[in-house]
């Protein structure tokens, strides 16, 4: 069978704006949420959120480019750029090979928002200009990197509620892994304007400790309370192993499994008995046991029921093995659509530099963790093997093995 | 609203947002050819046109619009 490795990744995310700082951040245990005075403003029930900074592309992009790329679009762009740079590929390779993208991403919210806003001021489509097509459809990510890196294979977004991100690099492995692509530009992006998560909020489902919001996601503690929206764009090159080495690529790891399920339940609840299904294809796929794991990336969003579900499956699998588990969406939040991707280059960078980044604010286990090996503080350890876990609304799971590469 | 100033804004508009180079605008420049002004920056010129003239452009009457000068000639004629 085909092997598919990593050859580049990219990030940029309330961790950092590049992924030196972003492996520093997840070292040093660093939250990058605070509040959003503009959620107040708008009346939202949490301001609670990962803060970033939007990129400034006018010395990057042509106006084209620009205007037509939505504010995760331009994430996904700065993300891909670095994952290019990273994996040694430039515009004339692109524009000579067939390279592919899936990305994930599920809503454009402010896109649609401002150009509904002017229309009905105005009562006249025509008055939005030209960029709030491109920037309003949920490929809006796919179809702008496309264009701008003159992309000639695969093309299209994987919406998939939270587990966008790890379904987009799931599904690029197994195109690769058949034959159908050499070398794909997986990710996922994810808005974080205020009119992107009122919604969300208007569920209650986000912490309200806003007097302390670095301490307000807490995966896995007794005393959590809810999750924290984030956002950014994480970039993942992936590549058939013998391209990548005739390429002289520097291979970064290896996407060994995949696996995925749907609870066919509730469209808001987790369940314990669908992550573990995904886990254990996971494993399977990649043809290892649960004792071989090295390092869990829980997808722990800090919900009440969210972790209980996912702490049962991680349980049953590894609590006999004592496997180091942390959340990263304890610094993070939650970067929904984006997760299951940067959570693929969080590890790999943890993997990397052998070291597991903490679970923070693990302060008081909930009944339920106090079996699992929750990492409360930055372990030095070598990973050679790594499980990320990522569901979403309405059921849709996704877990994912990488290794470091043995030739 | 005189011409001239018509000219101006139209040309404001055409070197900060579309980015065309300020020495291409020219009364004989060709919109597609000579500027580069593509059917999707059209829809923003005539966005910015009905915003700061309040005139509205039909894609019906610009048929025979092909260079800027042209092009200013329609926007005075609309206004008046």
């Amino acid at each position: 069978m085909r092997r598919v490795v990593i050859t580049g990744i990219g990030i940029y995310s309330c961790l950092g704006k590049n992924l030196e700082e972003v492996r520093q951040s997840l070292y040093m245990g660093k939250s990058g949420i605070g509040i959003d005075p503009a959620r107040i403003e708008y009346g939202y029930r949490s301001p609670l959120t990962g803060i970033l900074k939007r990129p400034y592309l006018k010395p990057l992009l042509d106006r084209r480019s620009r205007i037509c790329l939505a504010e995760e679009g331009e994430y996904a762009y700065m993300a891909t750029v670095e994952a290019l740079q990273n994996a040694h590929i430039d515009l004339d390779y692109l524009n000579q090979n067939e390279v592919g993208i899936l990305y994930g991403n599920d809503s454009s919210a402010k896109a649609v928002i401002d150009a509904h806003t002017l229309t009905l001021q105005t009562k006249d489509t025509t008055i939005q200009g030209s960029g709030p097509i491109f920037q309003s459809m949920n490929s809006t990510v796919t179809m702008n990197l496309s264009t701008i890196f003159r992309l000639k294979g695969i093309n299209m977004t994987i919406s998939a509620a939270c587990a966008s991100g790890s379904h987009s690099i799931g599904l690029g492995m197994t195109l690769i892994r058949h034959g159908l692509q050499d070398l794909i530009i997986c990710g996922g992006a994810q808005e974080t304007n205020y009119l992107s998560m009122g919604s969300f909020d208007g569920i209650s489902a986000f912490s309200t400790r806003i007097d302390e919001p670095t301490r307000a996601s807490r995966p896995f503690d007794k005393n959590r309370d809810g999750l924290v929206p984030s956002g950014g764009a994480a970039t993942v090159i992936l590549e058939e192993y013998e391209h990548a080495v005739k390429r002289g690529a520097t291979i970064l790891g290896e996407v060994a499994g995949y696996g995925f399920s749907s609870n066919g339940a509730n469209i808001s609840q987790a369940s314990d008995s669908g992550s573990l299904i995904a886990m254990e294809r996971a494993l399977i796929d990649a043809q290892i046991t649960a004792a071989e794991v090295d390092y869990i990336n829980a997808h722990a969003t800090s919900t009440q029921q969210g972790d209980a579900h996912e702490a049962v499956a991680l349980n049953k699998l590894f609590a006999p093995h004592k496997t180091p588990i942390s959340s990263t969406k304890s610094m993070t939040g939650h970067e929904c659509w984006m997760a299951g991707a940067s959570e693929i280059v969080y590890s790999n960078l943890m993997m990397l530099s052998s070291f597991i980044a903490p679970n923070i604010n693990f302060e008081q286990p909930d009944d339920c963790a106090v079996n699992l090996n929750i990492v409360p503080h930055t372990l030095e350890k070598n990973i050679d093997v790594v499980l990320s876990n990522s569901f979403g609304f309405g059921g849709t799971n996704s877990a994912l093995v990488i290794k470091k590469i043995k030739k | 609203m005189n011409r001239e100033t018509i000219e101006k804004t139209i040309n404001n508009f055409l070197i900060n947002e579309l980015e065309v180079e300020e020495a291409l605008l020219n009364a004989d420049a060709l919109l597609k050819e000579d500027l580069h002004i593509d059917s999707l920056d059209f829809v923003d010129i005539a966005a910015e046109v009905e915003k700061t003239f309040g005139i509205k452009i039909k894609p019906e009457e610009m048929k025979d619009v092909k260079t800027l000068s042209q092009f200013y000639d329609y926007v005075v004629a609309k206004i008046q």
